[in-house]
């Protein structure tokens, strides 16, 4: 391990900093620049320190809408984990040679367009769809039922969308721990349970973070989907802000609705790492 | 508002008898391809021989681009929008090289106020005379200095017939329990608060606090029975395949329904409906403002126009290119307006300030 | 995988799966496949529907290749996703160098960066650059796609080759240095070949999200810059039809090739 400051350091990291720090950080500091100003009618700004479109962000219309979508993204990480833990740990530990092949059965889905994926549920939930149809056929409903265009579409939808970026890091992290841990385990008289809650899932939650994480982001800033399988009447967060830019008009408000959005989850994050990352040291 | 209408389908199905023909989705015309607006392709003319068309959507006929290009020897290059707002956006930011691009009416006002569009040189668009009176000089750009009408439509109710009868000319329908989980309203502020605004018999363009508040509550009334809040082009399919039994929609979607589907009636309804019309305007900064002046004047000639409206399902604000205008459209319900419903139709003004009013009641009504 | 001798009596973790745990899996499997099946047989439907089938047809294949704006958008994206995914990769990998085999003042700073980077929604990243791109007068374009595409797939790959630094053998590295190789030397001839696997998943995973990223895409896009994305989302709010799912096909079979030759690649590389 190289200790300290090197040319050689310097020359790795100037590209990441140089072209993180143009366009990812200073465009971010025009963000919160704006979220001061205020905005002209016509979508001019004028900057300045207008602490007003913060106050708005606590008017109950919006922070209600900032909450149900943190709710609604939490609810399609935890379906992502309930389908994905028990996938990857099936494809990790029961895979044998099929192993890399049922990956990459995960993978596919993930490599296909995300508006792909959700518009193949709209195909599916619609009134004469697939699955109105096996509905009737199961004689579990006699005509049409509204499948499409509600708020469990919508997590169905983020939840399909999403899965694959659960399963990859949990796989990752599993896929990393040598089997012969669980055998030492299972030697030493532990039922398969307390094996798995004492040794396979601590040194698992790498990959539950880092899955969590993975989902949980697009999940709330998600403005798509709720567009597409929600028929609009769920409003999210992401549907706020781009609402804001597209349609109000209103930058400054936009850009303190963005503000926000990007601190709680940095600031939720954070905890969350912090609050694992304990658990899975008391556990060891 | 998008009045992206979509695919002619059956009357190229029927002409092209199915076959792998070309149709619809691929209307936006085969030449668009590559060609890049900043390249120095060195024309004859003093301008490159290359515009750069922001539009709408499907929202060309087929043979509209190609045979400019044929005439002309001038490039297409093609980018769609989907809202008037993010055409403004994408304007505000500057020398995005557009030359030609097709906002709305109230859109066309707020472009001129913020000074990102430029004046026409009627000069160079003879054809500016074949614009109908009825399409001349209306509100948002009065002597017309800034625009040319490309297209005109209305936005109603497109309903199932078969299924529930003939309606009222009437906005109650949208609003009867009746019909609970099978109607939608359209996914635009001022068209679907136009809609509950027109039913109180107040003006579109209201900005007055209580109106909007009271109009905000009929919507939030509206609300649980309605399957969502859809674009146009999304309600139509769903009412065409029995999905939804009522759609608020705009005219040429409704159209084209229509055509496909005879069990199906659009209705404008009474004491007022909307008549949007969009229009032809060029950037500030266009880099081929020449072509662009030779492509306002080719869409208004009589057969660009008729070829247009033909093919969008849309209505045509050129005078003579109404003669062309195929029968079976003239035959739809709804395409031919009597006067007295003309004179009924109101169009959407900029709200100025009240935009954002609009927008807070309309995410208030979307997450009750 | 050394445990298949020593298996205990009970069953051994490598016997007999779990029958549970199977029909999970096969039912998550069914979850993950049932609509892009489904997806893919009405690509094929002799009539518009997308959910009645009538009879077999080409005709919707006919029309996606007849339509030069799709064709158009699809080379667009091609573009796009090649050259940010070779500039997210190199950046990436010297990052996650940086980062795993050094210490140095600032490290916390710069891991903290590198993790924002990946937690930003990408509504915000979108907006931020919109507002940014129009303040600084940069013409939106392919050029703004692509300087955007690289800044959020950086660090995506920083994390993954840093993941595959971190779980290699560092002997191997110190013998080549002990040997006298200079650290470039050591780099090209023994960690690169060594974290390769690492490097072409996040070189894989930067194209994916670069060819697959409509939000950011749809704020910045400019004249002659509608990428696959923005095609298919302008295309579905049209209303479904069987074209979109015949491009949806084509998309899918494309990727298969892709992750076949690339996991071909890994598996060789993991197992040498």
């Amino acid at each position: 391990m190289a200790k300290g400051w090197s040319l050689g350091l310097a020359a790795l990291l100037a590209p990441v900093t140089l072209w993180l720090g143009l366009f990812f950080l200073v465009p971010l500091l025009f963000i919160v620049a704006y979220s001061f100003g205020t905005s002209g009618a016509y979508g001019g700004i004028t900057l300045g320190f207008n602490p007003g479109n913060y106050l708005l962000v606590f008017d109950p219309l919006y922070l209600e809408i900032i909450v149900r979508s943190f709710g609604i993204a939490a609810l399609t990480t935890l379906l992502c984990f309930l389908l994905g833990y028990p996938l990857a740990y099936f494809i990790v530990f029961k895979g044998r040679r099929w192993r890399n092949a049922l990956i990459l059965l995960v993978m596919v889905p993930f490599w296909t367009s995300l508006l792909i994926r959700a518009y193949a549920w709209v195909v599916i939930l619609g009134g004469n769809g697939i699955a109105n149809k096996s509905l009737q056929f199961l004689g579990i409903t006699d005509g049409p039922v509204d499948l499409i265009f509600t708020p469990e579409a919508v997590l169905l939808g983020m939840t399909y969308s999403y899965l694959p970026f659960m399963v990859l890091p949990l796989y990752a992290a599993l896929e990393k721990f040598d089997v012969r841990l669980k055998e030492a385990g299972k030697d030493l008289g532990a039922s398969r349970w307390q094996t798995f809650l004492r040794v396979t899932f601590p040194l698992s939650l790498p990959g539950v973070i880092a899955g969590s994480i993975l989902v949980f982001i697009p999940s709330s800033g998600e403005f798509v989907i709720p567009d597409l399988l929600g028929g609009s009447r769920t409003v999210m967060t992401g549907n706020l802000i781009q609402n804001q830019f597209l349609q109000s008009r209103d930058w400054a408000f936009g850009s303190a609705l963005s503000v926000i959005l990007g601190v709680l989850l940095l600031v939720a994050i954070m905890f969350y790492i912090r609050r694992v990352g304990t658990d899975k040291l008391e556990g060891a | 508002m998008k009045r992206i209408s979509r695919g002619r389908f059956l009357r190229t199905m029927g002409a092209a008898g199915v076959a792998g023909s070309t149709l619809s989705v691929l209307a936006c015309q085969p030449n668009t391809s590559a060609q890049s607006g900043g390249g120095g392709g060195g024309g004859g003319g003093p301008e490159e021989k290359v515009l750069n068309f922001y539009n709408w959507s499907d929202y060309v006929a087929e043979s509209t681009v190609p045979d400019f290009v044929k005439q002309t020897g001038i490039k297409v290059t093609q980018d769609f929008f989907s809202s008037n707002e993010d055409l403004l956006a994408k304007l505000q930011a500057g020398g995005t090289g557009y030359d030609v691009i097709v906002p709305s009416d109230y859109m066309v006002a707020i472009m001129i106020k913020s000074d990102v569009v430029q004046k026409l040189d009627m000069s160079q668009i003879p054809n500016s005379k074949n614009v109908g009176k009825e399409y001349e000089g209306l509100s948002y750009d009065p002597k017309n200095e800034y625009s040319l009408p490309y297209q005109w439509g209305t936005t109603g109710i497109l309903y199932n017939k078969k299924e529930i009868g003939q309606l009222p000319e009437s906005w109650d329908p949208l609003w009867d329990t009746e019909f609970e989980g099978e109607m939608s309203m359209l996914n635009d502020t001022r068209e679907t608060f136009g809609a509950a605004l027109y039913r109180m018999g107040l003006s579109v363009n209201t900005t007055d606090t209580g109106e909007l508040q009271r109009a905000a509550d009929e919507l939030k009334k509206q609300k649980p029975l309605l399957r969502g809040y859809f674009d146009s082009t999304e309600a139509r399919p769903l009412v065409q395949n029995g999905d939804l039994l009522m759609g608020h929609v705009f005219s040429g979607d409704a159209f084209l329904a229509l055509s496909e589907n005879p069990d199906l009636d659009y209705v404008v309804p009474k004491p007022a409906a909307t008549r949007w019309t969009d229009n032809m305007c060029i950037p500030n900064g266009a880099e081929h403002p020449q072509n662009a002046h030779k492509f306002i004047n080719y869409i208004l000639g009589a057969k660009t126009g008729a070829e247009l409206s033909n093919y969008t399902y849309y209505n045509t604000p050129n005078a003579a290119a109404l003669p062309m205008i195929d029968d079976a459209l003239k035959d739809l319900p709804g395409y031919v307006l009597p006067g007295s419903v003309f004179e009924r139709l109101q169009v959407i003004a900029d709200p100025g300030e009240a935009t954002r009013e609009y927008e807070r009641l309309f995410t208030e009504v979307k997450s009750s | 995988m050394a445990a298949t001798s020593k298996g205990s009596r009970k069953g051994t973790m490598n016997g007999l799966p779990d029958w549970g745990l199977l029909l999970g899996s096969v039912l998550v499997y069914l979850f993950l496949y049932a609509p892009i099946a489904v997806l893919i047989l009405f690509s094929f439907n002799s009539t518009r529907s997308t959910q009645v089938w009538s009879g077999f047809s080409f005709e919707w294949y006919g029309q996606l290749l007849a339509d030069p704006t799709i064709l158009q958008a699809f080379r667009t994206s091609l573009t796009v996703g090649v050259i940010a995914t070779l500039i997210a990769t190199v950046i990436g990998t010297m990052t996650a160098l940086a980062l795993s085999r050094h210490r140095f003042r600032g490290q916390s700073v710069a891991d903290t960066a590198i993790y924002a980077a990946t937690v930003m929604p990408e509504i915000v990243v979108g907006v931020s650059l919109l507002v940014f791109f129009v303040a600084v007068r940069i013409d939106l374009g392919i050029t703004t796609i692509v300087i955007a595409h690289v800044a959020f797939t950086i660090s995506f790959v920083t994390i993954v080759v840093r993941a595959r630094l971190a779980g290699m053998d560092r002997s191997v590295e110190e013998a080549a240095q002990d040997l006298g190789a200079s650290p470039v030397q050591t780099f090209f001839r023994v960690t690169l070949p060594l974290i390769l696997p690492g490097v072409m998943a996040g070189g894989l995973l930067a194209f994916t999200l670069s060819f697959d990223d409509f939000v950011i895409t749809y704020f910045i896009s400019g004249v002659g810059s509608s990428t696959l994305p923005l095609k298919i989302y302008s295309m579905i709010k049209f209303g479904v039809s069987p074209v979109i799912n015949a491009l949806s096909t084509v998309v899918l079979v494309a990727t298969l090739f892709l992750i076949f030759g690339g996991s071909r690649l890994l598996v060789r590389k993991d197992n040498t």
